[in-house]
Formats: structure tokens, C-alpha cells, sequence
């Protein structure tokens, strides 16, 4: 049909690959001596080193997750675990290195800088090679670096928040990014400072067998608000890369946080990533995760909620195509009383794609009054994809008022036959259907994103039509 | 335009429905087409759109002398018909106004042009006259296309696609159903306006023959048993008004299975 041409995007756009011009890459494998060397590289002090340590003996005990999805994939002997891409860290673009300046170019991040940003932050393999915010609040007292210069010039602020909401012995993946993280963002917003436009993060991956590792920790006082993004690309081969990330996020009294992430790694990714924030008392804390991209994302959004009158709102979208498979969902935590959680799943599968949503929503003795929905759908486009959910209650006080849906649909004939009516080829219809149903999660992001992210789904939906 | 039905039959999951269906609908007129239930009028409009539930076994639809049948519904939408549907499918997290801008550069051109043909507010200022013409609420262009729509806005919606979209041949499949006298009065005020300035041709299917009182049509069909029985003039639906479609059992006999 003649409507279905014009949906071939090219995805050339994210599937390109640089030379490999690094100031150093270390050999394949973990051992202590690649530890060793990546806090020499980055002159860390001596706690951290041992930090890292620790992290990686824990790694080491700790047992590959059985449940949730394939991970026999992964090769930890292949993975190369720095790569050094630049001496310095810039704060104009023109002092990064040109072609790696051009693949943040052909990624549109400093055109998205001047127009919308606030703060840009970009990781080319393990390093941060660029990171900048408006003056304007630098003067109100924000600090958005990456971790290397957090520890060095603001160690006070961060150290005693670094590896406590997510400490290394949570699990496998967090204490295999303990030990070897680098690059990332480190923010802090100070008490009654509302940052208007978003900070953004942008990961880029472009050698084989890399594993990147970057780490991020958000602290906002008491009744500041800030929205960061992040988006992350890779260009494709045939063998495995590594993306272990850690977030940590602490939102004090009356604090909101909003942390969106837009997912679209290669297929030969394995995104293993630990995310979780602690809410106080009247804060609010807003995770929007849409995972389009990797072979195996296995990602849960967490929010503790601390304090009386806290809020989370989990809002996780996952695609997945041939090969695919998304095992995301979210986790409730309630620890006080009179907090509220909900939390919205939209999945599609296509292709022999696999989506699973894994939730788990608690409430512990003493968080009396807490209202929680969960609500889970998911779009199924043919018969060979799969979709399940895993949702997970432990509730401890009884006047909690917990609500869980769950949809499986597949698109129906009716509508298909409703909207080609109109004159609309197949495809497009396909296309409207899907975007309507992603419609919840495309509606919170700024406008720029939401039309990147629907062309995205169009990519992915082109050839759906048999 | 005509619209030419010849001879059709046609079934669905191997049961037949339409059986030697004749009617010919031509641009700037206006045909009703009644019959009691299970008579096949909604599957007439169905299959005439194409609808992939239905097979054609035998006949033929012709689009100024072209057989359509072997055509997708948006190439059949494309060549000028259009369907008003009984039932409107809701589509979650469309807007009517996003929906309805795509449906207009696709009919006016073509599949492959560019969403740039037309801005967004030319286009909204377009869909704000035919909102009025339909008195509807202008919030509707913003809603999720059908979704919590009433019955009543749900029709209405149906006839000011129509008037977006300017087809040369539609087909209202029950439209007037389910509507308040108002309603009724609004979507016959509708087809007509789109007809008087278009030329649009328009068959009307009715199972009541209340709307006719608004629409005057040209010319009244009925529909018995899978085929197009009687056809005649405005008299014919006042016959059907004062005996019921009784009489038109006693004239064919009871319709075998």
C-alpha cells in the first residue's frame, strides 16, 4: 500500500560508529587490577577506592537472578569495562573532541540544548565528555556534574548520600555498577529552587562488547522541583554490550522530582539497570521509563515512600520487537502513612517481542491510610508475541485501599476497518492505534520528545502489515 | 460519481446475507434505504466499504463503472465513499482533531503527502465551522476519537467526518438511531447542507421513517431477505409508515434461513 513507504525512517540516524580514537580502553574481563585502574584513572580518593572493592566481592558472591528474563547472554569475560574517551570534560561544545562532537550533533543534543534545556549532560562511553547548566542557576545554588568532579569539589553534598538509597549489596547489577561506575550525573537542587526546563542526560554507546556504567544521584531539598531526562542510543553488532546503571534519588519535604527516561538502546544491549528514589514527608516523586530499544532490559522503578503524605507515580512503557524482551514494571514502597502510589504499565509486543510487567507494591505496619493503584495493559500485535504480568502485593494494615487492573488486548478488526474508512492506509491505522494506546506516556513529555519518541514507534512499527 | 450495486451476494463466515442486491446511487442524489431488521442493510453498507469480515461470492460494486471489490477500504475511502458508521469505534488516546487532520490530507493528497499540506490551524479552523454546523460542543476535537462520547455526539461526530472529509458518495448506516428528534433533525439538516454544497450523493439506511420527514429524499428502497425489493418515491416510506413492514412480508412470503 502507498501509505506504508513513508514510514521506513532511517535508523541510520542511531546506527553509526565512530573510530575508536580513545585515550585508553581497558582489556576485556573484570578483576580487581580493572578496578584498580579505573580509580587510579579517575584519582579517587581512598574510601571510594575501597568502596569499589567491596562492590565487586559482593558481585562476585552474588548469584545470577533466576527469575525475570534470559540472561545466559551475557558475557562478563567479553566486556570491556572503561573506555576513556577524552582527557577533559567540556563545558562548551567546541572543546570536545570533533567527532564525537558530531555524533552528539547527529543526535540533536546541543540544538535541544539552546532550545528547551536547562542542562545538558553527555556520556560517550564511560565518560562524561561534556556537562553544562544555565548560569542562572548555578547562582541559585544548582549543581548538575558527573560523579568524578562531584566527588572532588562537592564530596560534602554527595557522600552521604552515595550508595544509600541503592547500596551495592541490593543486588548483583548494583554492586557490579559500584564497582565500576563511571560517568553519569550527580544533581543537587537546593531547598525552594524550581528548575522550569529539564536537565537532560544523553548515554551514548559506540564501541562492541562495551559495558557502560554510569551512575546518577539526585538530591532535591525541601520544596524544590526538577525534571530530568535521559536518553541513550547505541549502534548495532553482533555481539553483547553491557548497560548497569544505578539511580538514586532522595526528594525531601514537598520536593518533586520527575525522572523520565526514553530507552532506544541496539538490540544487542542488555540493560540491567537499578533505579529507586526516597521520598519525604509531602514530596513527590514521578518515574516515566519507556523502554523501546535493548535485547534484555530488566528494570523496576522504585520509590520508598518515607515520610506522611509522599507520592509516586510510576508510569513504565515497553515495546518489544523480534528478539525483544522487556521485563520492566515498578515498586511501591509504603513506609508511612497517608502515602499514595499509582503506578501505569503500557506494553506492546510484536514480532515474537516479549513484554513482562513486575510490580510490587508494599505496605508496611503502621502506613495507615495509603491508597495504591496499579493499573497494567498491554497491546499484543500478533500471535507469536507474549505478554505476562508478575504483580506482587504485601499489605500490612488493612483501610489500605489498593486497586489492580490488567488489559491484554490485540487490535481489532473493527477499529482497523473504522479508521481505513477514512482513508487511512493499514498501516497508519496500526501506527494511530499504537501511538493512541502510548498516548498516557507520550502526553508527559515536552513536546520536542514526544514527537522524537512517536517517530520512534513508527520506526519500530513499519513492516507490521503482513 | 455513481455508485453501481450489481447483483450482489454476499456472506459472512460461510452464511449468506446479501442476495442479489441492485441499487444505483449517483452524485447529488439522495436514497433511503429501509427494511426491517436482519433485512441486510448494515452488511450492504459493510460490504460496500469493505469490510474484511465479508466475502463478496458473486455481483459486482462499481465506482463510475469500476469494480471496487478487490480494493482496501481506504482506497475505496479515497476514490470519494464514505461511511457513516451504526456503531463508531472508540480510539483511545487520538484526538478527533489529530485523527481527522491525518483523514483529510490522505483524501485530499493522497496517501504519501506530507502532514505539512495543511497547518494545524488551518485545519482547526476548517473542523471549528463543521463543529458549529453539527452543534456540537467544541471540546470534541481535543477528546479521544468516540471515546465517552454520548450516542448522540457519537452520530453527530460520524456526519461532520463526513463534512470534513467531502466524499462524493456516502452511506449513513442508521445514523438517525438512537437520536432525540433534535438529533435526528441535526444530522438530516447536516446531509443535506453537505449535499446542496458538495453534490454529494447520499444512501441514507433507516430503519424509521422519521428522518425522512427532514431529508426528502429522491428516491426510497427497501430491503427484504438480502436484495432490494421495492424502490420507489417518498410515497413508498408512507406506505411503510401507515401498514409497518408487515406488508412488505405478505407481498415476498417469510425469508428462508
Amino acid at each position: 500500500m502507498a501509505g506504508e513507504t513513508k514510514l521506513e525512517i532511517d535508523y541510520s540516524k542511531y546506527d553509526f560508529k565512530d573510530p575508536e580514537l580513545y585515550v585508553y580502553k581497558s582489556k576485556p574481563g573484570l578483576s580487581e587490577k580493572v578496578v584498580e585502574e579505573i580509580s587510579q584513572h579517575k584519582d579517587e580518593p581512598e574510601w571510594l577506592r575501597k568502596f569499589r572493592l567491596k562492590s565487586l566481592e559482593i558481585f562476585y558472591r552474588k548469584p545470577m537472578p533466576i527469575w525475570g528474563a534470559d540472561l545466559s547472554g551475557v558475557d562478563f569475560d567479553r566486556i570491556h569495562y572503561y573506555i576513556k574517551p577524552s582527557d577533559r570534560k567540556a563545558r562548551s561544545w567546541d572543546d570536545v573532541p570533533e567527532y564525537i562532537k558530531r555524533t552528539f550533533e547527529r543526535l540533536g543534543i546541543p540544538e535541544a540544548e539552546r532550545k528547551f534545556l536547562a542542562g545538558v549532560g553527555a556520556q560517550y562511553e564511560s565518560e562524561v565528555v561534556y556537562h553544562n547548566l544555565q548560569r542562572e542557576l548555578e547562582k541559585k545554588g544548582v549543581i548538575f556534574v558527573d560523579p568524578d568532579t562531584a566527588f572532588r569539589e562537592y564530596a560534602d553534598i554527595f557522600k552521604p548520600y552515595f550508595g544509600k538509597v541503592v547500596p551495592p549489596d541490593d543486588n548483583k547489577f548494583a554492586a557490579l555498577n559500584s564497582a565500576v561506575f563511571s560517568g553519569g550525573s550527580f544533581i543537587y537542587v537546593p531547598e525552594g529552587v524550581e528548575i522550569q526546563y529539564p536537565l537532560q542526560a544523553y548515554f551514548r554507546i559506540n564501541a562492541a562488547n562495551v559495558g557502560q556504567f554510569e551512575r546518577t544521584l539526585i538530591i532535591a531539598e525541601p520544596y524544590s522541583r526538577v525534571h530530568y531526562i535521559e536518553g541513550c542510543t547505541a549502534p548495532i553488532y553482533s555481539t553483547s554490550s553491557l548497560h548497569t546503571a544505578v539511580v538514586e534519588i532522595v526528594a525531601k519535604k514537598g520536593a518533586y522530582v520527575r525522572y523520565t527516561t526514553l530507552q532506544n538502546w541496539s538490540s544487542d544491549v542488555y540493560n540491567l539497570v537499578t533505579k529507586r528514589a526516597h521520598a519525604y514527608e509531602e514530596a513527590t516523586v514521578e518515574w516515566v521509563d519507556a523502554n523501546i530499544g535493548s535485547k534484555v532490559t530488566m528494570k523496576y522503578p522504585s520509590v520508598y515512600l518515607l515520610g506522611r503524605g509522599a507520592k509516586a507515580d510510576i508510569l513504565s512503557v515497553a515495546f518489544a520487537g523480534r528478539g525483544q524482551h522487556q521485563d520492566t514494571g515498578a515498586k511501591a514502597v509504603h513506609l508511612a502513612p497517608d502515602t499514595t502510589s499509582r503506578i501505569t504499565s503500557k506494553s506492546v509486543c510484536k514480532d515474537g517481542g516479549r513484554t513482562s510487567y513486575r510490580g510490587l507494591l508494599h505496605v508496611a505496619k503502621g502506613a495507615k491510610r495509603v491508597k495504591s493503584s496499579v493499573r497494567c495493559d498491554a497491546l499484543i500485535l500478533d500471535d507469536i508475541s507474549r505478554t505476562d504480568t508478575y504483580p506482587y502485593n504485601e499489605i500490612n494494615e488493612e483501610d489500605t485501599t489498593a486497586t489492580h487492573e490488567a488489559t491484554v488486548g490485540k487490535i481489532g478488526e473493527e477499529q482497523l476497518f473504522y479508521l481505513m474508512s477514512r482513508g487511512l492506509s493499514e498501516q497508519e491505522a496500526l501506527n494511530m492505534i499504537v501511538l493512541g494506546f502510548l498516548e498516557p506516556f507520550t502526553k508527559t513529555l515536552p513536546m520536542e520528545y514526544a514527537v522524537e519518541f512517536n517517530r520512534l514507534i513508527e520506526l519500530e512499527m513499519s513492516g507490521s502489515v503482513g | 460519481m455513481e455508485l453501481k450495486i450489481v447483483n450482489l451476494h454476499a456472506s459472512v463466515e460461510g452464511r449468506q446475507i446479501l442476495r442479489g442486491v441492485n441499487l444505483t446511487v449517483r452524485e447529488g442524489e439522495i436514497h433511503t434505504l429501509m427494511g426491517p431488521n436482519g433485512s441486510g442493510k448494515s452488511t450492504l453498507a459493510a460490504v460496500i466499504m469493505g469490510h474484511p469480515k465479508y466475502t463478496v461470492d458473486e455481483g459486482d460494486i462499481l465506482l463510475d463503472g469500476e469494480s471496487i471489490v478487490d480494493l482496501s477500504p481506504d482506497q475505496r475511502a479515497r476514490k470519494g465513499l464514505f461511511l457513516a458508521f451504526q456503531y463508531p469505534v472508540e480510539i483511545s488516546g487520538v484526538t478527533l482533531a489529530n485523527f481527522l487532520r491525518r483523514a483529510y490530507i490522505n483524501m485530499k493528497y493522497g496517501g504519501d503527502a506530507d502532514k505539512s499540506k495543511i497547518s494545524v490551524p488551518e485545519f482547526q479552523k476548517l473542523l471549528k465551522e463543521k463543529i458549529e454546523m453539527l452543534k456540537l460542543d467544541p471540546s470534541i476535537a481535543r477528546r479521544y476519537l468516540n471515546e465517552g462520547f454520548s450516542g448522540g455526539e457519537k452520530k453527530r461526530c460520524e456526519v461532520l467526518q463526513m463534512a470534513i472529509l467531502s466524499p462524493r458518495i456516502a452511506i449513513l448506516d442508521e445514523t438517525d438511531s438512537g437520536l432525540d428528534i433534535d438529533g435526528v433533525k441535526i444530522v438530516a439538516e447536516g446531509v443535506k447542507t453537505i449535499a446542496a454544497s458538495t453534490g454529494m450523493g447520499a444512501l441514507v439506511i433507516t430503519h424509521y421513517q422519521r428522518i425522512l420527514n427532514y431529508l426528502k429524499p429522491d428516491v426510497v428502497h427497501v430491503m427484504y431477505g438480502g436484495k432490494v425489493v421495492e424502490t420507489g418515491g417518498y410515497e413508498l416510506a408512507q406506505l411503510l409508515e401507515e401498514k409497518g413492514y408487515s406488508i412488505i412480508e405478505q407481498r415476498y412470503g417469510p425469508v428462508s434461513g
